[in-house]
């Protein structure tokens, strides 16, 4: 990826991709808003925000019930919003999107519907150090439960995992592999093609958290040929409470389901009830429909820009971005893989990253300061936190400038 | 810089936060009492040696941002030789300070401590400013907290 994008050439058109966004014109303490903290959530697109206003204005009807006219409208688009995951995915079918609340969820079905089912006693399964806390602690559970063991592969110093200490883990009571696309608190970008050629060579699944890649590059689950991809829509434009498992057919027609109740049955008797087949069977109750239908438009609009333009657009902003920041004095970046999405995190000597988070504020600024869900990851480099700077598409190098313009006024403070 | 961030980070915070006081253990505690702030990750550990119903030492070790650091630097600086109700009435005046709220009773002089003022204009981080003071009165109030004193 490195190399062919220093020279990919970018079609993007920032200041109009800009003005497509509402809340970035907006002004905080009274400067213009810097929108930092994408790997947090991203803002949203005036199609995102019409897609939702339009379903509760026209179409507002549950799903999968009803015969009259607003009911075939919220299926029809709810059903159309899934065609539109399956595709931008390139999965086989759209028998194999399942609507969640988002990544997290998506894991945690997969943990508890797949896991309970096929992970036992003495078993292991299998992250990285690199994980998200919604990629940790599911299966901690599943693993307290079944008795089960969680087994972790290192990253080395610069935050990439350590490949062949993930191929030792891979191991005869390995039942499955769960690893991130991108890592949120550092940015690295995982192999995760080789990751899962090597678990697969050993006939282990893998699911793969997307959150932090979908927004930013092409995802092709078939390319991958991962077990299953869970992503977030709110992380890539789309509405917060609205996510995405995929799973391979084969498999999500094996697991039994994850919460029981309305739309995930077939028949229904007090002495037997029949489930319905995936991706329903995965989604008990009335779905997020505006939310799923708000995220279709998303893809539209992150198809329109391109994916292969985001991606060369963000790589030359973190690289603008990395130099800056490597021009502080005092300031060192925590995670420096070569292969890396647009994510900064850093810290300063003598500078919390929460009083440093208050100070870019104070500028306009939107940062994050904490442990990014990632304590292990911040413990892996013997530091609580870090500040991060996550860039999006519709950043620009002069909005990196005011953030080392920022750091520069945080450092007077403190020095 | 701004008039408003150095109401925040007016110089005895930043001097308090780069030089803390009674920054280290203490031998001879009576009560060791660990508080976190889950949303930041600060971490502190207030010892205490109490004498009756008088502190008659007391230190912090830990790690967080300016704000919380200072703020626990000058919490050991104002407590050393006070009585128990004396730092009830102490804590009540500060809390009432960086939340921007009139105290409910007479509040005692705050001398240093009115460094904090600016706070009650920064709502994320009033949690900072307080999270030393919250560790204290776990300290004082929970006895199953005592550590050996060999």
């Amino acid at each position: 990826m490195g190399a062919q994008t220093n020279t990919a050439r970018v079609k993007l058109d920032v200041s109009t991709i800009r003005r497509d966004f509402p809340a970035l014109t907006q002004t905080v303490h009274g400067k213009p808003l810097v929108y930092l903290d994408n790997a947090a959530t991203t803002q949203k697109p005036q199609v995102v925000i019409d897609a939702l206003t339009s379903f509760y204005t026209h179409d507002c009807a549950n799903v999968h019930r009803g015969v009259h006219t607003l009911s075939e409208r919220a299926t029809n688009g709810y059903e159309a919003a899934r065609i539109k995951v399956s595709r931008f995915l390139n999965a086989r079918t759209p028998r194999e999107i399942v609507f969640t609340r988002g990544a997290t969820e998506s894991i945690n079905l997969v943990a508890e519907a797949w896991g309970r089912a096929n992970v036992g006693s003495g078993d292991e399964i299998l992250i990285t150090a690199l994980e998200h806390h919604s990629n940790i602690v599911p299966w901690q559970i599943l693993a307290q439960e079944k008795r089960a063991r969680l087994t972790v592969a290192p990253m080395d110093d610069r935050g990439e995992v350590i490949l062949e200490e993930f191929e030792k883990r891979l191991g005869p009571w390995t039942k499955i592999a769960a690893i991130s696309h991108v890592s949120n608190a550092l940015g690295s970008i995982n192999p995760v093609r080789r990751m899962i050629q090597m678990a697969h060579e050993r006939g282990i699944p893998v699911l793969v958290d997307g959150a932090q890649a979908a927004p930013h590059m092409k995802v092709d689950v078939r390319a991958l040929d991962c077990d299953f991809y869970a992503f977030s829509g709110h992380k890539m434009l789309g509405p917060t409470g609205i996510g995405v498992l995929y799973g391979k057919q084969a498999l999500l027609d094996k697991m039994p389901p994850y919460q029981g109740g309305g739309d995930m049955i077939r028949s229904v008797k007090f002495e037997c009830t029949v489930y319905n087949d995936p991706p329903y069977r995965f989604e008990a109750g009335t779905p997020h429909i505006a939310g799923a239908i708000a995220l279709g438009a998303a893809i539209d609009y992150l198809e329109s820009v391109g994916l292969d333009n985001i991606e060369a657009y963000e790589r030359e902003l973190l690289e603008y971005g990395t130099e800056a920041l490597e021009r502080i004095e005092g300031l060192r970046l925590i995670g420096t893989a070569p292969e890396k999405a647009a994510v900064l995190s850093f810290v300063i000597d003598g500078i919390h990253p929460h009083d440093m988070a208050t100070i870019l504020d104070s500028e306009g600024i939107a940062i994050r300061a904490g442990h990014h869900c990632a304590e292990p990851v911040m413990d892996r480099f013997g530091i609580p936190a870090t500040s991060r700077a996550s860039l999006a598409f519709y950043n620009t190098k002069g909005e990196i400038d005011a953030l080392a313009a920022g750091i520069a006024k945080a450092k007077e403070i403190f020095q | 810089m701004s008039s408003d961030l150095r109401d925040l980070y007016q110089q005895v915070i930043v001097d308090h936060s780069r030089k803390p006081r009674n920054y280290h253990s203490l031998q001879d505690a009576t009560r060791k009492v660990e508080g976190y702030n889950p949303l930041c990750g600060d971490r502190i550990t207030i010892y205490l040696k109490l004498e009756g119903d008088v502190v008659r030492d007391i230190s912090f070790e830990g790690a967080g941002c300016a704000i919380s650091t200072a703020s626990a630097s000058l919490l050991t600086e104002s407590l050393k030789g006070k009585t128990l109700a004396d730092a009830e009435a102490l804590f009540e005046s500060f809390h009432a300070l960086v939340t921007g709220l009139e105290p409910v009773h007479e509040a005692p002089k705050l001398g240093k401590l009115e460094a904090f003022s600016g706070v009650c204009d920064y709502p994320t981080r009033v949690k900072c400013a307080t999270l030393a003071w919250h560790t204290l009165r776990a300290a004082l109030g929970n006895e199953t907290d005592k550590v050996s004193t060999e």
